[in-house]
């Protein structure tokens, strides 16, 4: 076991875990944020979307013994009320059936904007492949991107 | 027409108004052993709150509160049942709270999901709830007013006297409305009417999932609880000795045992179990039959040829038709195992106390669960508690209650509350999956090219009954032979998503493609040609209704141009299941030399649409599970074991990989029946036989992508 200083949302956390654990499971199991998903573990899936310094990242298959200093960032600190323009989006488009892929969707989506503002559809299929979503959102959740870009 | 409909008063229980509570109307789903109404004290309303199938509150403000008793797994239940107590009420929407109930005790009728039965079962008792309040309200307000009733209007939670102009908001009279009696008969709406019914409701609990609050059972977790994994056997096998040292040595371990051929692992978080889990050495032996894969495709040829069958249905002579066919077409079709693999994989929260148990967490038949926790316990089920979480999907899967008795006997063992929780390879390698079938059908011609005789038989792995034996094509052939044959495998299935009718529609509407080109005729032409007869001179008994049918083929014949495009190879497909018509037509096109799927056409009667955004869900949803399970679902076996084991080998649909998707609605003006499955039954056959238009090719197993007649082929998908 080791002491880990973590930001998260803009919060300072310090848990005591084994080097190994997977941020996901830290989240979940240790800070209480369980807005972040398991469904597979080994990188397949997108569920357990997280952002590391803005950046999409599985949140499954990383050590919380290499985060150090970055920033992660969960679904709960997307925004302040609810209001990014992407949650706003697949509000609106009303994307979820069970909803349990949709913050990975979300947290994917948000990123993939910030990098490409003005994405085509090909890139937004490209982007947003790496996220399985079993209820078969696939088109909502295309159309929720483009409806994010406009709105951005 | 508004609709003068009988009420049975023992049906409600309204509660007395409080100063602080308002007018509470319970309402009980079956008509029997329901008290009389009653007033009750402000403590006794609270105690008596939960002992309803549902019940809505409406506050001294005007706010509503529905509570939505079924299980909520991405079928928009939790949303479109409240849309019809609030549609029969005339709430204004935007004050209405939709609740998740708890279970309830011996009331309950029908609380959970499965078999897309809901909104048929609970449609007319939902309506009753709320024109019964509305009712109330009125009458309150008319006596409030000295007024005639009758002259009274409502729209969104107010009352309107229009000649006097004076207007009472529902809050205002709840009081009064709580001291009168329920009536013996309320007057629904006209459909036409409605208001909130028919319109794009948002879900509920959107912002709820959009911003990560802990809705779903994984996401339970209380001050004390321990985690817990289980490592069960493969199919057939049973423990000859464990290992556990390894495990035991991971920190944050608390607990090893042996339970029933299962080994659990218990500790304070869910990393060290996973670990742990992986470091056991478990030695097995065989109790049973240890299939593979290749046991399953042997014995599937020996049963469709062996002399024991079991007729499900016969009308007419078949020997003889076929005896007497000019030409006979016979097919095989056969379909894997498949796992369901919703997102969130099985887990269950319990707390066994002395004689009390808690249960939290996602199921679709809360009940079952809590009887057979009953059972094994050797306790009453009144001492049990079940909290239903929202689902993270189903599929079927969570009609199982396994792994809600794994929390309950590691709970017990542990003395403290316990959460179990499936990694995603237990999920996959840990049973109760889509039954694995072969069919062979046969079909008899004459001499013009009727079907004059038509024989199916079904193999099933655990299937139960592999056939639906009193579906179209029955009632419109003379002559028909339907045979099942159940193989008990020790490999365990379960219920999913469209149980049989996944997979025999798929070969059924591929089959009779096969024949309608064999005879040259038009797809379409000869199914509508067949259902003509079943219509004028049925044989036997019909299940379905004919019109309806029609209907929805014609439909997706006309918004597809069926036919009318040369460059545009297209597959037709329909079937009935679960109460609704689904017609569907997939759209290949050429280039260069390759198909690319770029659309699929689906029109559907499901009655009345109670939310199209919902209905839009399922329909899409089901064609997209559909297309993605026959295009690369399986699920194969070694020595026991299932081979694919997680998302990397056991392949799900992805974003690229879905064409695009037109839905259409057949207004036939029924009550509405249920979504979450019959649109899936139809897509595999709608994409093979296009498939087949575009390349000459049968694809007569699935999964498509891995098969003979597929592995030359790049079929491309690419949305418009
Ligand atoms: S849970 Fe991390 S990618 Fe699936
Ligand atoms: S909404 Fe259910 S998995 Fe995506």
């Amino acid at each position: 076991m080791a002491n880990y200083n973590l930001r998260v949302n803009g919060k300072k956390y310090e848990v005591d875990v084994e080097e190994d654990t997977p941020l996901l499971w830290v989240l979940r199991d240790h800070l209480g944020l369980v807005g972040t998903k398991y469904s597979c573990g080994i990188a397949q899936c997108g569920a357990c979307t997280v952002h590391i310094n803005g950046e999409a990242t599985f949140s499954c298959v990383l050590p919380v013994s290499s985060i150090g200093d970055d920033k992660v960032t969960t679904i709960e600190g997307l925004s302040e009320d609810g209001d990014h323009p992407v949650q706003k989006a697949w509000n609106e488009i009303d994307v979820a059936q069970c909803g349990y892929c949709q913050a990975g969707q979300i947290m994917n989506a948000a990123s993939f904007l910030n990098k490409n503002p003005k994405p085509s559809f090909d890139e937004i299929d490209e982007a947003m492949n790496r996220n399985i979503c079993r209820c078969g959102t696939y088109h909502k959740i295309r159309e929720a991107v483009a409806l994010a870009a406009k709105t951005k | 027409m508004a609709e003068i409909i009988k009420t049975n008063r023992r049906d409600f229980l309204k509660l007395a108004a409080t100063a602080t509570g308002g007018l509470f109307i319970g309402f009980y789903w079956s008509g029997c052993d329901s008290p009389k109404m009653q007033v009750l004290s402000n403590e006794e309303i609270l105690a008596k709150a939960t002992d309803f199938n549902s019940f809505l509150s409406i506050t001294l403000d005007g706010d509503v509160v529905i509570y939505s008793p079924n299980p909520e797994l991405g079928q928009n239940i939790k949303t479109s049942f409240p849309m019809v107590v609030a549609e029969e009420l005339d709430a204004d929407w935007s004050r209405v709270r939709v609740l998740q109930a708890p279970l309830d005790t011996d009331k309950f009728e029908r609380q959970l999901t499965g078999g897309s039965g809901a909104m048929p079962h609970s449609w007319e008792r939902l309506r009753k709830a709320g024109a019964t309040a509305r009712h109330l309200l009125l009458t309150a307000a008319a006596t409030r007013l000295e007024v005639d009733k009758n002259s009274l209007t409502t729209e969104k939670g107010v009352i309107y006297h229009k000649s006097s102009g004076k207007k009472l908001n529902y809050g205002e009279v709840v009081l009064d409305a709580a001291q009168l009696e329920a009536p013996d008969e309320v007057i629904f709406k006209d459909p036409k009417d409605f208001k909130i019914i028919g319109t794009p409701i948002k879900n509920v609990d959107n912002q709820e999932m959009f911003t990560g609050k802990p809705l779903f059972g994984l996401d339970f977790y209380r001050e004390g609880m321990l985690h817990a994994m289980v490592q069960r056997p493969p199919f057939g096998m049973k423990i000859k000795s464990v290992d556990d040292t390894e495990a035991r040595n991971v920190s944050g371990i608390q607990e090893v045992f042996v339970y029933d051929n299962n080994v659990a692992l218990v500790g304070s978080s869910t990393w060290p179990i996973m670990k742990a889990k992986k470091l056991l050495k478990i030695s097995y032996e065989p109790d049973g039959n240890v299939e593979s894969t290749a046991d399953h495709d042997r014995i599937f040829k020996e049963l469709l040829d062996s002399k024991e069958a079991r007729v499900m249905r016969e009308d007419g002579n078949v020997d003889v038709a076929f005896k007497n066919a000019s030409k006979v077409i016979t097919s095989e079709y056969q379909c894997p195992f498949l796992s369901h693999s919703p997102m969130e994989p099985m887990n269950f929260f319990a707390h066994v106390k002395e004689d009390q148990v808690e249960l939290i967490g996602p199921t679709q038949t809360p009940d079952s669960a809590r009887v057979q926790t009953a059972n094994l316990l050797g306790i009453p089920k009144e001492n049990i508690s079940v909290e239903i979480t929202r689902l993270g999907g189903g599929f079927g899967r969570r009609l199982r209650a396994d792994y809600v008795l794994e929390a309950v006997q590691i709970s017990k063992k542990m003395e403290a509350p316990v959460k179990v929780t499936w990694s995603r390879e237990d999920d996959m390698t840990g049973g109760a999956y889509r039954p694995a079938v072969r069919y062979r059908f046969s079909a008899a011609l004459d001499e013009e090219g009727n079907m004059i005789g038509y024989k199916l038989r079904g193999v099933g792995m655990n299937a139960g009954n592999s056939v639906r034996q009193d579906n179209f094509p029955s009632g419109a052939v003379e002559n028909v032979l339907i045979e099942n044959v159940n193989y008990e495998s020790s490999v365990t299935t379960n219920a999913w998503r469209a149980p049989i009718t996944n997979f025999l529609a798929y070969a059924e509407q591929s089959f009779l493609d096969e024949v309608a080109l064999e005879v040259q005729k038009d797809p379409v032409k000869f199914r509508l040609d067949l259902l003509q007869k079943a219509k004028n001179s049925p044989v036997g008994s019909v299940n379905y209704d004919v019109d309806r049918m029609i209907g929805v083929i014609k439909d997706v014949a006309e918004k597809s141009n069926w036919g009318k495009n040369s460059n545009v190879k297209q597959g037709f497909s329909v079937y009935f299941s679960h109460r609704s018509y689904v017609a569907q037509v997939a759209n290949i096109e050429m280039e260069n030399n390759q198909p690319v799927l770029k659309k699929i056409i689906a029109s559907t009667d499901c009655g009345i649409v109670v939310n199209p955004t919902g209905a839009n869900h399922q329909v899409r949803g089901g064609i997209v599970d559909g297309m993605g399970h026959a295009m690369f679902g399986n699920l194969t076996f070694e020595n026991g074991l299932p081979k694919q084991k997680n998302f990397d080998s056991y392949r799900l649909i992805r974003m690229k990989e879905v064409p695009e998707v037109e839905l259409h609605y057949v207004d036939s003006g029924y009550d509405p029946t249920g979504l979450g499955e019959p649109a899936l039954p139809p897509t595999g056959g709608a994409i093979a036989n296009a498939i087949f238009a575009a390349t000459g090719r049968r694809l007569r197993s699935q999964p498509f992508v891995e098969q003979k007649e597929y592995s030359d082929m790049n079929l491309e998908i690419r949305r418009g």
